[in-house]
């Protein structure tokens, strides 16, 4: 899969002309996985929409290859890059593979049926999130776990290089959340897709993240690798949190351990 | 395995797809055995022959008149009515993702009649004046209710209730007209209200045609992007489709179609309701409902006019037929998304 | 429970002492505005009309029986229609008010929950199947379809979480509205002599106002007036929800069932005598609202004078425009209300619907 330099400088952003990005400049590493992390109404979610074009950014530019994404129409732009946002709406009856079709679109024209490529990409996509046997059942039919899969499935049938994910992994069970990261980071590791991610969980994040970019109030705080980033410094800076930061014994990734106000004996040991 | 899984999905589409091309025929099929009944069917009746040699022009005594002028147009404007309140009313119903927000019920056939009663009861103004009044009458109905209900906190129920309120007053202009105007004999008092194919002549069925011929592809080549737009306005964006503009075609091109066929057989109730549900129903998930939806419009104003004009002893308007068989459902819809908590 | 019963309800009530205090310059003071309103509406009613008469006609007509002038004679004429309106407007004033507290909704109206069309079926096969002709019999079996309507719509619209929600409450008055009005036509059609008659009921509005009439009428609007002024207090306790109003030991069942009674003979015997008449419980219940605040022992005696008032304005307004003939009451009412229930619609929050 080919390399894309996708970059922001100086974006401020917001609804409703009340800003809640400000002032973000960075570039999302190339054939990596990214997570954002940050306190709820940091802003993670405002940052994907806004480089997902969802949200249009009152100042600041966005680049992808060099050229201004303004200047890119939809459909290609479509090709380059996915997002899955955070609660897409299930059309009433919907097959899971027609479902997942529907992330054809772009590479399709307004009119015909599938192509070779469509079947391909679909199978393809459906394959990765292990759910080829659910093809013909309704999506209705299915839980929380099968149909995030789902979902992810659609936005890897787009066949993009770049894939934005909003919170794939919230509501579901701890046990499903590894499923879908693990075969996220499959994905990643087969076709060189560069994911970003907005994740909850910074030990997870920290396990998966080739690239951590850390928010505060609409800000970028930090970003850098895992090993780099996260430090009991950050977190409190980031989520106002006291923690102590151990090895991860699986991943050897950090982990963040946070100290409350009881327990004392792992107080004492800050 | 990849080809295996490609052969699963195909088998699948397959089968779907077989499910819509066997539903889209037999509704062609329908359409046209009743389109058959419609000319042979009436005061006498006419076989087949006699039907087919009166329509290639040849003059037959006491044939010609009844199937060429009486019910040709009438069987005309009965398909490209049908069609144009199905279609539009499954782009409605698909767009705002609600069965219950078609052009009916939101007051946007109220806005075309309006506008129609007004260029025929006052100013008794001629076809094509008629048919551009009336889109003028549906597309200010749309825009003022895309300006009432929009701001903090839009949802599909405020707009239904605001085409509630906005049908109420539109209803009592056209009374007001009718009232003024003198002509307030049954028949076209019926027609504004539910709809009537009484006295539809050649002379209207032009304009319908030549509209229906224009938006039908118009709308069919946005389909695809319509069937993105059931995604969510955000998943639709991040998949290349242009939502406002998919949008404004869609509605401009729905509400110029419907305006135009209310304005010559009045809003047949329950059509643009009806249909969409109905197509979907028959041609399963997977594939557009739109065509399908058109072809149950047909076939619905074709089946209840002919019930109307022979069933019973008196001859109905097929919008109490409709309405007849459409309201009920209405009711038996509100209340299962009642029960299941969608209202 | 029988001790319940017996407890008159009001005295629990905290909410309405407190209100005591700052009311009667407010409601005195609206009394008179709604009263001088009344005299002009009345006055208007009896002066205007497809042929105006002035003031000399007006006062003769009225004071000097003896005078036995064109114009005393016509204004002579417009005074039972003038009173019937009066009445009709104040019975559907007050079931108005009744219904929306009952159904804790604001939209609630006997138009927009389709028990008028329920009326004009009922009313339409009695006169198809029963040949009924009397204004007695109309209005029994107008009475019938409002209630059947009712129980009808409020059924479908309370079903489900959350009970009767105004979208819930109003889309199922306008389904049931739009299977009963194809249901008056196919009855009206095949009969020429039911659809004169039928017209002459849906168009005759308040001119149908005969002293006779009046006479029939008033037992109803006596009736319903008496519970809705019982049921207030009660109600007032309801608005606060049911757990509460039960907690002051409000038998929230008993009162909701007696004041939707109340609601539907109201309306029924209004639209039996006067057809089909929409919004005026809307209008006046809700400018009474804004101007004198949610007591209902307040909002029912106010809804009822502006409702007379709204309903008479109306009638002249059609007269005025609908000259040489008439325009509808009900059209004119439609054309006032509606922008109303937009508005209502518009300021509605998605949570409420």
């Amino acid at each position: 899969m080919s390399e894309h330099v996708y970059k922001a400088d100086g974006l401020v952003a917001g609804y409703d002309n009340k800003p809640i990005l400000h002032d973000i400049s960075l570039e999302i590493p190339s054939n990596k996985i990214s997570v954002i992390i940050g306190a709820n109404a940091s802003g993670k979610s405002t940052l994907l929409k806004t480089m997902a074009r969802l949200i249009k950014p009152s100042e600041g530019a966005l680049e992808l290859d060099g050229r201004p994404v303004s200047k890119i129409p939809p459909k290609k732009f479509a090709q380059v890059l996915g997002m899955l946002p955070q609660s897409p709406i299930v059309p009433e009856g919907i097959k899971v593979s027609d479902l997942v079709g529907r992330g054809r679109f772009p590479h399709q024209s307004m009119f015909g049926g599938w192509s070779n490529a469509d079947y391909e990409a679909v199978a393809d996509a459906m394959e990765a999130m292990n759910i080829t046997e659910l093809a013909d059942r309704s999506i209705d039919e299915l839980s929380g776990g099968q149909r995030q899969r789902v979902w992810i499935a659609m936005a890897l049938a787009q066949q993009t290089d770049i894939l934005f994910l909003d919170e794939p992994t919230t509501f579901l069970d701890i046990t499903y959340q590894i499923e879908i990261l693990d075969l996220l980071m499959d994905f990643n590791k087969i076709h060189g897709t560069t994911i970003v991610m907005v994740l909850h969980d910074i030990n997870l994040s920290a396990r998966y993240a080739d690239h951590i970019f850390a928010m505060r109030k609409g800000q970028l705080v930090a970003e850098g690798a895992p090993d780099d980033v996260i430090t009991s410094d950050l977190i409190k800076r980031v989520f106002e949190l006291e923690s102590v930061v151990v090895e991860d014994p699986i991943s050897s990734t950090p982990s963040v351990i946070p100290v409350g106000r009881h327990h004392t004996r792992s107080a004492a040991m800050v | 395995m990849m080809n295996d899984s490609i052969t699963l999905i195909k088998a699948g589409r397959r089968q779907r797809q077989r499910r819509w091309i066997i539903a889209t025929t037999l509704l062609v099929i329908l359409t046209v055995g009743l389109s058959m009944m419609m000319l042979m069917l009436g005061n006498t009746i006419h076989p087949v022959g006699e039907v087919f040699r009166a329509l290639s022009g040849e003059t037959i005594q006491g044939v010609s008149f009844a199937v060429t002028t009486l019910r040709l147009p009438r069987m005309l404007a009965a398909i490209l009515v049908g069609f144009a309140f199905g279609i539009a009313g499954d782009v409605f119903q698909t767009m705002l993702r609600n069965p219950l927000a078609n052009p009916n019920v939101l007051g946007i056939t109220t806005g075309a009649s309006v506008a129609a009663v007004f260029c025929i009861v006052i100013l008794g103004a001629n076809n094509s004046v008629i048919s551009t009044a009336s889109i003028i009458g549906g597309l200010t109905t749309v825009i003022v209710m895309y300006v009432l209900s929009r701001g903090k906190g839009f949802s599909i129920g405020k707009l239904i209730l605001i085409g509630i309120g906005i049908q109420a007053m539109l209803n009592a202009a056209i009374s007001y007209m009718m009232l003024i105007s003198a002509e307030q004999d049954i028949p076209s008092v019926l027609r504004w209200l539910n709809g009537s194919l009484n006295g539809v002549t050649m002379s209207a069925i032009p304009t319908l045609a030549i509209a229906v011929v224009i938006l039908v592809p118009l709308i069919l080549l946005f389909s695809r992007s319509l069937s993105m737009l059931e995604l969510g306005e955000q998943m639709a964006t991040t998949l290349g489709v242009r939502t406002d503009f998919t949008r404004v075609i869609l509605i401009l091109g729905s509400v110029a179609m419907i305006s135009i066929a209310t304005s010559i057989t009045g809003p047949i109730a329950f059509i643009s309701f009806l249909a969409g549900p109905i197509a979907k129903r028959l041609s399963g998930p997977g594939f557009s409902s739109l065509l399908p939806a058109g072809l149950v419009g047909i076939v619905l104003v074709l089946a209840s006019d002919l019930v109307g004009q022979f069933a019973f002893t008196t001859r109905y308007p097929v919008g109490v037929i409709t309405g007849i068989i459409g309201a009920p459902y209405l009711i038996y819809l509100l209340i299962r998304m009642n029960q299941k908590g969608e209202l | 429970m029988v001790k319940q019963l017996t407890r008159p309800p009001s005295s629990v009530l905290p909410l309405i002492r407190k209100r005591k205090t700052h009311v009667p310059a407010l409601l005195i003071r609206w009394s008179l505005i709604f009263f001088i309103l009344l005299v002009l509406s009345a006055a208007a009613s009896l002066a205007f009309g497809s042929r105006m008469v002035g003031m000399d006609g007006l006062m003769d007509g009225l004071f000097n029986p003896s005078v036995e002038t064109y114009e005393a004679n016509i204004v002579r004429k417009r005074i039972s229609r003038t009173v019937f309106a009066l009445l009709c407007g104040a019975a559907l004033g007050v079931s108005g008010a009744l219904m929306q507290s009952v159904t804790r909704n604001p939209i609630a109206d006997p138009s927009i929950l389709g028990v008028n069309t329920g009326a004009s079926l009922f009313i339409v096969s009695g006169i198809a199947y029963f040949n009924i002709n009397s204004a007695a019999s109309y209005m029994w079996f107008a009475l019938a379809g409002a209630i059947i309507t009712a129980v009808f719509v409020f059924g479908i619209g309370s079903l489900g979480k959350n009970g009767a929600t105004p979208l819930k409450l109003v889309l199922a008055g306008a389904a049931t509205s739009a299977a009963l009005s194809s249901l008056v036509t196919a009855v009206m059609i095949p009969r020429s002599h039911v659809m004169d008659q039928f017209r002459f009921w849906q168009v005759g509005s308040v001119g149908s106002g005969s002293w006779d009439n009046i006479t029939l009428f008033s037992p109803f609007l006596l009736t319903g007036i008496i519970i809705a002024v019982i049921c207030s207090p009660a109600l007032n306790a309801m608005a606060l929800g049911d757990e509460a109003a039960k907690g002051l030991g409000v038998r929230t069942g008993l009162i909701r069932l007696v004041s939707s009674f109340g609601a539907v003979i109201l309306c029924g015997a209004a639209t039996a005598l006067a057809g089909p008449i929409g919004f005026i419980g809307l209008l006046s219940t809700h400018l009474v609202r804004l101007i004198l605040g949610p007591d209902l022992r307040m909002v029912i005696p106010a809804s009822a004078l502006l409702g007379g008032v709204i309903l008479t304005a109306s009638d002249v307004l059609g007269r005025i425009l609908g000259s040489p003939g008439e325009l509808e009451v009900g059209v004119v009412t439609a054309f006032v209300g509606a922008p109303l229930l937009i508005a209502l619609a518009i300021r509605s929050k998605v949570g409420a619907l």
